[in-house]
């Protein structure tokens, strides 16, 4: 049987290409990392005053970072479809299952604490279509 | 196969790049719907669906008509169809996408279509549409492929494409079934609470598809070298002219319920389309075309003479199909809503981007059945050769 | 409860692993510093509640006492109460096809269709009534949603999922009483002055009154009963002992289209 493969400079160079193109964002970092020295910079997260005073989150630091999006998701169902809005964490702790109203409330800086880090990872969650970003600000124009 | 529909003609691509054009503005339309939201329709908080949902409910009856072929050569062994019936089965594979695409670009939330099926609700029609049109999309696209690549390679389909065959005829009798109960089992809206709904698009769909299908015989036995056959057209000509006197029939059946019974919320409907409301009556000249045209072609379908000659009988047939279009594209949803539940007036006008992104859907449609028309062509002319 | 926690759990494990295994991300965190041991002090079952405030009932209902109103001024407050706080935008001055109404005022004739007598009542002929989603207790929306977007609760209340709507407007078409109302473009810009602790809606969704579902959880009556000075009257309707009841049992109320079945939980006095 004949096992020479046809047309296969063409094959390998569109091999190449392909795996150049689906490479592009590794290899852009590494570059990037060379030329100036350090990859590009992670964000920072800021803290309000309120939420270091507050210490801890609805959860501990490492489960609100690789799932505050679930959590949020639960929330919004438990809410919305069941009407259950209280949520009371593993230390007995009672929290209003509210985006804009108990999140933001400690993390009123919504540009420095979310923003940022959804910049970074690419990522445009569109709760903010509905939920108001800032509630305090707002609360407070409303009275003035 | 497929690499026939790339292969072609200075002619065929001429024509596929002009439709590629079209498709290009529709979607370019649409692109700016998706930004700005449905305030570029001309929908309203009273006719909340409007030029979209109608070509969509016009298109899944020129789907279905493909059965019209399928029962004779399949189940009444009628061997002069068998050339013809891959065109039905294409003509239907080109209908149902673009049902599919008129359904998603009426969405507001495009982007959340796979909701119905995260989500399956059964006791939602829309969801059992869903389920139907994909089904019958794919049922299609099987026993095309299947149908031609035997006829290619001269030998007999495989075994297991016939059961498939013979579910695609119940499943095509649902796809415009389940599209009617979309309408006619909501409260509230009279026009369409009848139970001769799915029968009426049944025969309105089953003169539309198979007229379209006789004009497309008559211009592919112009431009290549493949003849449909004069027994097959003949053929098809007598299942429109049932399947529209039929039509006007069940119409007629519903204007004598309507108006002997005289009930104003099934009776203001028909007001508003044929004699206009309150004032207001933009589709009353259009209303009344599709009802002269249907009742011309009745006549011209009838009359031996007339349907015997080719000339005639494709004036006929664009007479049927223009005014089944104008009846269930333009009056059957629109005549829903207005008057609203509340006995408001609102009329329904589509806008121009609304009329952009439906010409640039039925350009996709367009685009699909002449590349596969192409390629069923290539290869009849292939084995005649 | 338990098995949405464990679900969560599992699913908040699985994204771990995944930001684990992605580094650009894994430096934004490490750029934080790490003080670990501290969690897992004295742990409990993460509990989801209702609020202890909260109004509970079979069925919600309102009766609304039109013969406390005399013409559109007295509706004024009460839609204004509802459309406030419930960010609903007004686009009556914009486009008047894509007005949102989640209470709105209309004639007899049109918010009756079938019991507009003849020679009406000059009286009932010029009042302005108030309707609104009449929270079926069959409801046809509920039945046509394809994602179950809207839904109803255990308590009686036709509710909206906004996050999960798609906009195919298929409720809009089988609600009898033009309840719904459709986001044709984004609502923000004629919202005059939001309601920080409501949210907005986004284009593409439809939308309707909620019974001040929010208000209720919290322990209070909805917002046009609160404005209304006594002429809307909210409850249970299955509670015998409720006000609604009272007034159910003790005048002849009417329904919105009551011949189709939807069972409407809005009752009108006239």
């Amino acid at each position: 049987m004949n096992k020479r493969m046809y047309d296969k400079g063409k094959i390998l160079s569109g091999l190449v290409i392909f795996v150049l193109i689906m490479a592009f964002p590794f290899g852009y970092n590494i570059i990037a990392k060379i030329v100036t020295g350090k990859a590009v910079a992670a964000p920072e997260l800021i803290l309000t005053e309120k939420a270091k005073a507050e210490k801890e989150c609805v959860m501990s630091k490492t489960d609100m970072k690789s799932g505050h999006m679930q959590l949020l998701d639960e929330w919004r169902d438990h809410v919305v479809r069941n009407a259950d809005r209280v949520y009371v964490n593993s230390k007995g702790k009672a929290f209003d299952m509210s985006l804009s109203n108990t999140c933001l409330d400690c993390h009123s800086n919504k540009a420095e604490f979310c923003d940022r880090c959804h910049n970074y990872a690419s990522v445009s969650p569109y709760c903010w279509d509905c939920h108001i970003d800032n509630p305090k600000e707002e609360a407070k124009e409303a009275t003035e | 196969m497929l690499e026939l529909t790339i292969k072609g003609s200075k002619k065929y691509y001429g024509w596929m790049t002009l439709v590629l054009g079209v498709i290009g503005v529709g979607f370019c339309v649409y692109v700016w719907q998706l930004l700005q939201g449905l305030q570029i329709t001309g929908m309203s908080r009273d006719v909340s669906w409007g030029f979209y949902i109608a070509q969509l409910t016009f298109l899944v009856g020129v789907a279905a008509s493909a059965v019209m072929l399928v029962i004779p050569y399949y189940l009444h062994n009628y061997k002069a169809f068998g050339k013809i019936t891959i065109l039905g089965e294409f003509l239907a594979i080109a209908s149902v996408t673009m049902c599919l695409l008129f359904v998603i670009v009426d969405l507001g939330q495009p982007m959340r279509l796979l909701n119905v099926v995260l989500h399956p609700t059964p006791g939602s029609v829309l969801f059992w549409d869903m389920v139907v049109l994909n089904g019958y999309l794919f049922l299609n696209l099987i026993i095309g492929w299947n149908v031609l690549e035997a006829e290619r390679n001269q030998t007999h389909t495989p075994k297991w494409v016939k059961p498939l065959i013979y579910l695609s005829v119940p499943w095509a009798v649902s796809i415009h079934t389940v599209t009617a109960f979309l309408y006619c089992g909501l409260p509230g809206r009279g026009f369409w609470l009848t139970a001769v709904l799915a029968p009426r698009f049944l025969a309105s769909a089953f003169a539309a598809g198979p007229s379209l299908l006789i004009l497309l015989c008559l211009l592919i036995r112009r431009i290549s070298n493949f003849d449909p056959g004069r027994e097959q057209i003949q053929s098809l000509a007598k299942i429109v002219t049932y399947a529209i006197i039929l039509n006007v029939f069940f119409f007629f059946c519903e204007v004598f319920v309507v108006f002997y019974s005289q009930i104003p919320e099934h009776m203001d409907h028909f007001k508003y389309l044929f004699m206009g409301l309150h004032g207001h009556g933009a589709l009353v000249p259009w209303m009344w075309t599709s009802l002269g045209l249907m009742f011309f072609a009745i006549f011209m379908l009838v009359l031996p003479i007339t349907r015997r000659n080719e000339g005639t009988l494709a004036v006929s047939c664009v007479a049927v199909f223009v005014g089944t279009w104008i009846d269930k594209g333009m009056g059957m949803i629109s005549g829903g809503f207005v008057p609203s539940p509340l006995h408001h007036v609102n009329e329904y006008i589509p806008t121009v981007p609304e009329i952009a992104i439906t010409i640039g859907v039925y350009g996709i449609g367009v685009l699909i059945l002449s590349a596969l028309f192409k390629m069923a062509i290539s290869i009849k002319e292939e084995v005649a050769a | 409860m338990e098995s949405t926690r464990r679900k969560f759990l599992k699913i908040a494990g699985i994204s771990t692993l995944g930001i684990a295994g992605a580094n650009p991300v894994l430096d934004a965190f490490a750029s934080e510093q790490q003080h670990g041991g501290e969690e897992e002090q004295h742990s409990q079952p993460v509990e989801i509640q209702k609020n202890e405030k909260a109004l509970k009932a079979k069925q919600w209902a309102m009766v609304i006492d039109t013969r406390k109103f005399e013409s559109a001024a007295d509706l004024e407050p009460i839609i204004e109460a509802c459309h406030k706080i419930h960010n609903v935008p007004d686009l009556s001055e914009e486009n008047q096809r894509h007005v949102i109404n989640w209470i709105w005022e209309e004639e007899y004739k049109h918010a009756f269709p079938n019991k507009a007598a003849k020679f009406l009542d000059e009286r009932l002929k010029h009042l302005p009534f108030p309707v609104l989603c009449n929270h079926c207790e069959n409801p046809p929306c509920v039945r046509v949603c394809p994602t179950k977007a809207t839904f109803k609760r255990d308590d009686g209340i036709v509710l909206m999922d906004f996050h999960r709507c798609i906009g195919c407007r298929f409720c809009m078409a089988a609600c009898p009483y033009g309840s719904r109302s459709f986001n044709f473009r984004d609502p923000r810009p004629f919202i005059e002055e939001r309601n920080p602790k409501f949210p907005t809606r986004m284009k593409g969704v439809v939308e309707k009154c909620n019974f001040c579902a929010e208000r209720l959880a919290v322990g209070k009556m909805p917002a046009c009963a609160e404005a209304s000075d006594g002429a809307i009257v909210f409850g249970d309707l299955y509670d015998p002992e409720s006000e609604v009841r009272e007034l159910i049992g003790s005048n002849y109320t009417i329904r919105r289209k009551q011949v189709l079945g939807t069972e409407p939980s809005v009752y009108y006095i006239v």
